[in-house]
């Protein structure tokens, strides 16, 4: 069939996800000289297990096979960075029979599963090793970005600033890094302990910003999460309301990765400007929560799966400005 | 001087322009072909019925079909010499229509044409002339002209909008008739505010012909001389589909034509700056409208240009008269990129509203098979009437197209916008038809 229009944009689904897949090359690489070669190991595991078990289950479910699009690659990878590094590579492949076999084809495929499946991934992962993904840190090197390698998975076991930070309070975190500013120098380059890709705020905010130059996103989502995470964190994130410390929140645990890439998946969140502010509102409330409240250090993962449950509704309710509908007509 | 461009508020997108291959062509006159097919539905409305025989000798300009029954415009030999078949001919939406086969006479003089006062003419003999001219809107849709400009009288036109914005890619003649009848489109548009009784007229041209820009406000400035006409030359910012009636209605008086009114809802009245040009023939030469001018570009064909060529003209002739196709031709296209339609063969006649015609190259289109809908939303984005493309392409694969009422589809002028900027290439305009024959208005 030959239908208009006889011309298209260049844009195609590969080269959105594979663009969006090369942004976050910069993290691997810094998380290599952050933590050592380990991380590449898992995130080497963690793309071609999303790529094979796509691939096995396209040809079970007798789909096309679609692993050229990159979207695959792109789950392994935001898979790989939501992973602490020292866990064993047995974990990366089982969250990657979850990510992609059950939480996106077994909905019907892309574009059409309801929670984001890396974050599905994690959370089963959270479930099944819940003392690995939740132990399983290594230490920044101390000594700079080019001096230090790291090969041991039991190098060094550590907490994480969030970890720290429930338990001990910010003074606790102050104390390990010297003094406030070297906190937010060190959050800033990555210089702590953390999940693989989630520790280097620079990087993530400069991959945030090329996806925002290529309009591959808008603003409304990440600026949403990380405002409604430093507000909800001011306010009660302190030893007294409004003294919480809003930048130290943002910076840590994977409020940024979330915010950038994981949240503007376009297949779990909501196609509206408003109802993406909600969205990235609720996520950001969520996270604070779970991070004051909950059981767990970190809440960002949860936040945004319990927030990609109501997008179908988010999008139901909020549809584009007609031109000039009849009246009476659906919104 | 830095104006500030008007436009539409919500949606658009910017395909590649394409319009360099043409856009410094002069407007060229097509010897006339052996023989041109003259189609009886040129317009929105019933086809004409013929009012010659065959083997009936006719002369250039004479009526050949006249409405009978209902909305139509009267059509008329483009040639002098002798009616050849009565047949059917291809029809690009239609699938195939009665059309009147002429054998031109090479030897026959050519017609001459003399210019009359139009002023002295009544407004009822104005729109006289623009009736038996067969005048139709010859930007795309063939919307009987002396229609539009007898609005019921309850309508209170205040503003005539010329459409000279020629947002579809590739299309060069309204620009080129800017440049080349400036004056005469300025008059045509006299022509139409004495019959509308109403002395304000926009003219919408888009940023990217500042050539076409200078010329028509330099001609509205010579031609309007009396207090009562204002004419003037609004740029538009290049965005498709700025040359749409209700966009650019809304670029020009910034209000919103409702769903499935009128412009004169909002009291204006939209012509195609070519329809006014035709305006001018129909009136001041007593010409009726029987030559078009049409584009002819893309990378497959080997002389890309604009020509003047006689209604009924078959493709065919006009590809050998610009030196034959070339071997990697992948699709010819009646229209525009955006909103044209594709063709199987080159036996298509110029009709009234035939603006270009197309031979692209693989590298023009894109031909990419399409896949699942990731739900970017950036259909959302590019569609100008705020509806939800992607949500009727999912009903319609589920099977579930008569419940896309919803969704507006009715509004949709299948622009094309969604389908452009859809990274999963899916043919939304096509899944919206299939919809809009199932559902339910």
């Amino acid at each position: 069939m030959s239908v208009s229009p006889h011309v298209k944009s260049k844009e195609t689904v590969g080269r959105i996800m594979w663009t969006v897949s090369a942004t976050l090359v910069p993290l691997l690489i810094s998380s290599i000289f952050i933590f050592g070669f380990q991380t590449l190991v898992i995130t080497a595991v963690s793309v071609l297990s999303c790529v094979a078990v796509e691939a096995i289950s396209q040809k079970c479910l007798h789909r096309p096979v679609t692993i050229k699009d990159g979207s695959a690659v792109l789950t392994g990878l935001l898979l790989a960075y939501v992973i602490p590094p020292g866990v064993s590579i047995l974990v990366p492949v089982l969250g990657a029979v979850m990510a992609i076999y059950v939480a996106k084809h077994l909905l019907g495929g892309i574009g059409s599963n309801i929670f984001n499946p890396a974050l599905i991934g994690r959370a089963f992962l959270m479930a099944t090793f819940p003392v690995a993904m939740t132990s399983a840190w290594l230490s920044p090197s101390a000594g700079g970005f080019f001096g230090h390698v790291q090969t041991g998975v039991d190098a060094v076991s550590t907490a994480t600033p969030l970890f720290v930070l429930k338990h001990f309070g910010i003074q606790g975190v102050i104390d390990k890094f010297g003094s406030l500013p070297a906190v937010y120098n060190h959050f800033l380059m990555g210089l702590r302990p953390g999940c693989i890709g989630e520790t280097s705020a620079v990087l993530i905010i400069l991959g945030g910003l090329f996806l925002l130059y290529m309009k591959y996103i808008s603003w409304h989502i990440p600026v949403s999460v990380v405002l409604s995470v430093a507000f909800f964190t001011w306010v009660f994130g302190g030893d007294a309301y409004f003294t919480g410390n809003p930048i130290l929140a943002v910076l840590s645990g994977g409020v940024l990765l979330g915010a950038v890439f994981m949240a503007t998946d376009y297949v779990t969140a909501p196609s509206q400007p408003i109802a993406k502010l909600i969205y990235g509102t609720g996520i950001g409330a969520i996270t604070v929560l779970i991070r004051l409240k909950g059981g767990y250090p970190e809440g960002v993962c949860y936040a945004i799966l319990l927030m990609n449950a109501i997008t179908p509704t988010l999008e139901t309710h909020f549809r584009p400005r007609r031109f000039a509908p009849p009246k009476g007509a659906a919104k | 001087m830095k104006q500030t461009l008007l436009t539409f508020l919500d949606g658009g997108v910017h395909p590649e322009e394409g319009k360099d291959l043409t856009a410094h062509l002069p407007v060229e006159v097509m010897p006339t072909p052996d023989e041109v097919e003259i189609l009886l539905s040129q317009h929105f409305g019933a086809p004409c019925q013929p009012v010659v025989k065959r083997k009936t000798m006719v002369t250039e300009g004479d009526l050949i079909g006249e409405v009978t029954k209902g909305l139509g415009a009267s059509i008329h030999s483009s040639v002098t010499g002798k009616v050849k078949t009565i047949g059917s001919a291809p029809h690009p939406m239609k699938i195939s229509t009665q059309s009147v086969a002429i054998e031109t006479d090479h030897d026959a003089p050519q017609k001459e044409y003399s210019p009359c006062d139009w002023q002295a003419l009544s407004r009822e003999e104005l729109l006289a002339r623009v009736k038996n001219a067969g005048i139709v809107g010859i930007g795309g849709a063939g919307f009987p002209t002396h229609v539009k400009l007898a609005p019921p009288p309850q309508a209170k036109i205040t503003t005539l909008i010329l459409n000279g914005a020629e947002c579809e890619p590739y299309l060069t003649v309204d620009h080129r008739l800017m440049l080349e009848n400036a004056d005469k489109i300025i008059e045509g548009a006299k022509i139409i505010l004495a019959i509308l009784g109403i002395g304000e007229c926009h003219i919408g041209i888009e940023a990217n012909k500042p050539d076409a820009i200078e010329a028509m406000s330099k001609a509205a400035k010579d031609g309007c001389t009396s207090g009562d006409c204002r004419i003037s030359v609004d740029a538009l910012k290049v965005k498709y589909p700025q040359g749409s009636e209700k966009q650019l209605i809304e670029s020009i008086t910034k209000r919103r034509v409702p769903a499935f009114g009128l412009p004169m809802d909002v009291g204006a009245v939209v012509q195609n700056v070519g329809t006014a040009k035709a305006v001018f023939d129909a009136v001041v030469l007593n010409k009726p409208l029987y030559e078009k001018l049409v584009t002819i570009s893309g990378l497959g064909i080997n002389r890309p240009a604009n020509l003047s060529v006689k209604i009924g003209t078959r493709l065919k002739d006009i590809v050998a008269f610009l030196g034959g196709t070339k071997e990697n031709l992948a699709k010819v296209v009646l229209g525009g990129p955006m909103m044209g339609f594709a063709i199987p063969n080159l036996d298509f006649p110029v009709t009234k509203t035939t603006s270009g015609v197309l031979f692209l190259t693989n590298d023009e289109i894109d031909t990419t098979p399409y896949s699942q809908c990731i739900r970017c939303g950036w259909c959302l984005e590019a569609c100008p009437m705020g509806l939800s493309p992607n949500e009727v392409g999912i009903y319609v694969e589920a099977g579930r197209a008569e419940e896309t009422g919803k969704f507006g589809i009715f509004e949709c002028f299948e622009c094309g916008s969604c389908a452009f900027v859809c990274p999963a290439k899916r043919p939304l305009v096509q899944f919206i038809r299939i919809a809009k024959m199932k559902a339910k208005r």
